[in-house]
């Protein structure tokens, strides 16, 4: 850890500046803190501001405008909102979208810390095993999509077929073509897609926990569900919030799965906020309205920072402090 | 080391074989199973003919029985293919390396120099991580248009860095902190400027956390759909991603075996680079995490 620049450094620094004959008055300048601080901050902060800041503050402005792709906007105030506001599809699109996080989320939790605490065991290979539990998350997931659209077919699933062969159902599901089936399809992929994230960032927090608690804990009687519950779970929870604020974070703002496998169909059943604001803005040409959805996002996004500082706050009950 | 891993292995021992095939391997395989068959699907897939691929009576879906390159073919001489892959390359590299030259710089003087509200500056990086492409893609498609950078490569290399830079730096941060501050100290009181101390003594020590770095910002870069899909629209200056989603559909025509193909085509650069750095690449995604 850095020392906290104090005011004895800086008078140090300024008293060497001083005895020291300045050979050139640049190099003096750039050893000052500030001053070289300022410009190391410089490319990034250029970037960062004009493409990640304006257009935020640019997004906002749009959605209270008509604006067109390629024409100019009139400030049309609330209008867009309160337009979407009667809007079935928009209303249907928070639905679908508030559904599709919290169920892929929560079996995204559950079975990624599963597989974390399985692959926490004695195992052979068990690097390897960690990298290829990891493949998923590396594939883009445009091109994984893909596949798992072909998985879907709704004449050549594999699934189907598999089931059929076992005897278990009759004929051939439609996998994309039923609202409830192509949701929890989609959902399944999303699943899919988000449980090596889960699962090896837990693992590395599971392997920061001494095994020594839970020995101490089975010597006291401690039956394996117990030290899960009062070990595991307490010792993992800054590390948990932080994940799962990342993976509400992503699943919430989804674009990709959804755009390859089923374009928001079939009427509308998996459209998200996300795919919503892209087909109104860009394939439809309505900026500002497309721009209004997007904002929308926003609120839901605070609410699950917001929740993940506040997850973040019980390190320091963790170290040994006060809560 | 080897304290270390009887320590990690805990109370195992006290587990019998029987009991942990049922509780371990056995549910082990079946996730392993889950994860890896996709893969398993496109790679099949991509090496049967049409006539196996839309007969499940005659043949087994799960084996090929008479492999062919012709979806391969297909792909590689009658598609933009090749062009996308270079795109991706050219859009990727470049990307990464600004961002990366970026960051190194931020990281440094956030974390070492301390300027006056460094710490601010710290947490307004972090925030910025968490801004998704979801609600920027609008008004960055405005801007693209503005600056006449629509459809050129110019307009994914701007806009990348724009989730590449928070993230590179936020890790850079975390490694830089782990470097002892003492080693630069003694290079100060032995004169060396600040320049000199983060080119010899600093980016030198720095260098696995530069690889992981990197290494995760190619994936990222590789990996992103949302700008390339709004950004770009003629054919040959796609992306691989967004070329096999928009170009490879000819209406209702889905052509499985070269979309497949291209999937596979499209994942093996990534995974061999992700094959070679799985330890940065791990340690960069647990270590942004735990920061």
């Amino acid at each position: 850890m850095a020392p906290p620049p104090g005011p004895t450094s800086t008078a140090a620094a300024s008293a060497r500046t001083v005895r020291r004959r300045p050979a050139r008055g640049g190099a003096r300048l750039l050893d000052n803190r500030n001053v070289l601080g300022l410009l190391f901050m410089l490319p990034a902060a250029a970037l960062l501001v004009f493409f990640l800041a304006y257009p935020l503050g640019l997004g906002l402005w749009l959605g209270l405008t008509d604006q067109l792709i390629g024409g100019t906007g009139r400030f049309v105030g609330l209008a867009n909102f309160i337009s979407l506001a009667h809007d079935s599809v928009f209303l249907l699109s928070i639905f679908n979208t508030v559904l599709y996080t919290v169920v892929a989320s929560v079996v995204k939790f559950a079975i990624g810390l599963y597989l974390a605490i399985l692959l926490n065991q004695r195992l052979p290979f068990k690097s390897i095993l960690r990298a290829v539990v990891l493949l998923p998350f590396v594939v883009p997931t445009v091109l994984s999509a893909i596949a798992f659209w072909w998985i879907y077919d709704s004449q050549f699933s594999i699934i189907s077929w598999t089931l059929i062969k076992l005897g278990l159902i009759d004929h051939y599901i439609d996998f994309l073509g039923q609202p409830w089936n192509a949701r929890w399809s989609v959902i399944a992929a999303n699943i899919w897609r988000g449980i090596p994230f889960v699962a090896i960032t837990l693992l590395a927090g599971l392997q920061t926990i001494p095994p020594s608690l839970h020995e101490a804990a089975a010597l006291d009687g401690a039956s394996s569900w117990q030290r899960f519950r009062w070990i595991t779970l307490p010792m993992l929870s800054p590390i948990i919030a932080v994940v799962m604020t990342f993976s509400v974070l992503l699943t919430f703002t989804d674009f990709q799965l959804i755009y390859v496998i089923t374009r928001g169909g079939p009427i509308n059943a998996t459209q998200l906020m996300a795919t919503l604001s892209f087909q109104r803005a860009i394939t439809g040409g309505h900026l500002g309205e497309g721009a209004a959805i997007a904002n929308a996002m926003i609120p839901f996004l605070i609410a699950a920072i917001l929740f993940s500082y506040f997850g973040l706050q019980r390190r320091r009950w963790q170290q040994g402090g006060k809560d | 080391m080897a304290a270390n891993t009887e320590d990690q292995e805990g109370m195992a021992y006290l587990q019998t074989l029987p009991r942990r095939l049922v509780t371990v391997y056995l549910p082990l395989c079946i996730i392993l199973f889950v994860l890896l068959f996709p893969f398993y699907w496109m790679a099949t897939t991509t090496f049967k003919p049409d006539a196996e691929l839309y007969d499940y009576q005659k043949y087994n879906p799960f084996w090929v029985a008479h492999p062919t390159l012709e979806h391969i073919n297909k792909l590689l001489f009658e598609t933009s293919y090749p062009d996308w892959m270079v795109n991706t390359i050219i859009v990727s590299v470049s990307s990464t390396f600004l961002s990366l030259f970026c960051a190194v710089l931020a990281a440094y003087a956030i974390e070492r120099l301390r300027f006056t509200g460094a710490a601010y500056v710290g947490l307004a990086i972090f925030l910025a991580y968490l801004v998704p492409p979801s609600i920027l893609f609008i008004p960055l498609a405005a801007m693209v248009f503005k600056l006449g950078l629509f459809d050129t490569e110019w307009a994914l290399i701007l806009t990348y860095p724009t989730f590449l830079i928070p993230f590179c730096t936020w890790m850079l941060m975390g490694y830089f902190r782990s470097i002892p501050y003492e080693i630069e100290e003694c290079a100060l009181i032995d004169g060396a400027s600040r320049l000199q101390i983060l080119r010899r003594i600093t980016l030198p020590l720095a260098v696995p956390g530069l690889i992981s770095a990197g290494i995760f910002a190619f994936t990222l870069s590789w990996n992103e759909f949302l700008y390339a899909l709004t950004f770009i629209s003629s054919s040959e200056n796609k992306t691989v991603p967004v070329g096999a989603i928009t170009e490879l559909v000819e209406g209702d025509v889905y052509h499985w075996g070269s979309l497949m193909a291209a999937a596979l085509f499209g994942s093996i650069p990534v995974v061999v680079l992700y094959s070679f750095f799985v330890e940065y690449y791990v340690s960069s995604l647990t270590g942004a995490v735990r920061e």
